[in-house]
């Protein structure tokens, strides 16, 4: 039987400094929506977002405290849908 | 012999595997999400101005507050995982509790934001928004089925809290097993994740 190794436990202050970037993450996108900088607010937008996310994943979710497997399997969705996204696009641009 | 202890006996955990399991699961979501990302791309890019348009209906504030209370949500789902790390019963379900109350008041919020659309006539199949042009129902309609099925998964994930809350009361969920607290965390967060992106996609388009 697997002998649970002792599970790193993150501290609150780690946790509590995590959501107010989180939260000045997303003050900063609203303001970047104000910007009216045309195609280049969803870039930016969108880059936030992977950000936010990307905080979310590797501190809450306890990503960077797991094994490398763990973080190597999350490529594969991300790459899947990048993929379909990318090839559909060639085909919307060139119709 | 004692069947209870015969049985605790020859349980086989995994905890590894336990949680692997879950982020294969949330590898899922992400492609069902993914897909419907992907419509609203093309749609957009196919649509923009009306998409543009249509963008200003939608309630800065209410997207913002929706945004708040679910980044708070995952912080405090966080912090009762660690709470039972450290053994403190108690504060783990306070931080539960808490989560599932946040979970409430932004389906609230949705409420009160889907009646408010539903009665100036942005719903889909209605005559105002038919005789708003097919860029606008795309994206009315886009609105309603991704926020709709990410409140779906808002409430489940309320009620699997729900059920890791009564866990831990009745030390199911411990210190020393708290692999179903972690996973339902693992779900909330990824909740959390969607609305992240969703945000932007439908309240920032201004």
């Amino acid at each position: 039987m697997e002998q649970k190794q002792a599970s790193h436990i993150v501290g609150t202050k780690t946790f509590m400094l995590v959501w107010i970037a989180l939260l000045i993450l997303t003050g900063l996108t609203i303001t970047a929506a104000q910007l009216r900088m045309g195609e280049w607010s969803m870039v930016a937008n969108i880059a936030i977002a992977s950000t936010k996310a990307g905080l979310v994943l590797w501190f809450f979710m306890h990503l960077k405290y797991e094994k490398r497997i763990f973080k190597l399997l999350l490529f594969v969705p991300i790459i899947t849908i990048s993929i379909i996204i990318v090839l559909t696009f060639f085909d919307i641009w060139y119709r | 012999m004692n069947h209870r202890s015969e049985a605790t006996l020859s349980e086989h955990k995994d905890y590894t595997g336990a949680k692997l399991g879950m982020w294969l699961f949330l590898f899922t979501e992400i492609l069902l999400f993914g897909g419907m990302f992907l419509l609203y791309a093309v749609y957009r890019e196919v649509n923009t101005s009306e998409f543009h348009e249509a963008g200003l209906e939608m309630s800065k504030t209410i997207g913002a507050v929706n945004t708040i209370i679910l980044l708070t949500s995952s912080l405090t789902m966080a912090l009762s995982i660690s709470a039972i790390k450290n053994g403190l019963k108690n504060r783990s379900i306070l931080f539960q509790a808490v989560t599932v109350i946040l979970g409430v008041v932004f389906l609230v919020n949705k409420y009160v934001e889907w009646s408010d659309h539903i009665r100036h006539g942005l719903y889909p199949d209605s005559p105002e928004l038919l005789a708003m042009g097919h860029g606008k129902v795309l994206f009315f309609g886009l609105y309603y089925v991704m926020t709709g099925i990410h409140g779906l998964h808002v409430l489940i994930g309320m009620c699997v809290i729900g059920f890791t809350l009564v866990l831990t009361l009745r030390d199911n969920i411990s210190r020393g097993d708290y692999i179903k607290l972690e996973n339902a965390g693992l779900f909330w967060h990824l909740v959390d994740v969607i609305w992240i992106y969703l945000f932007p996609l439908f309240y920032l388009i201004i």
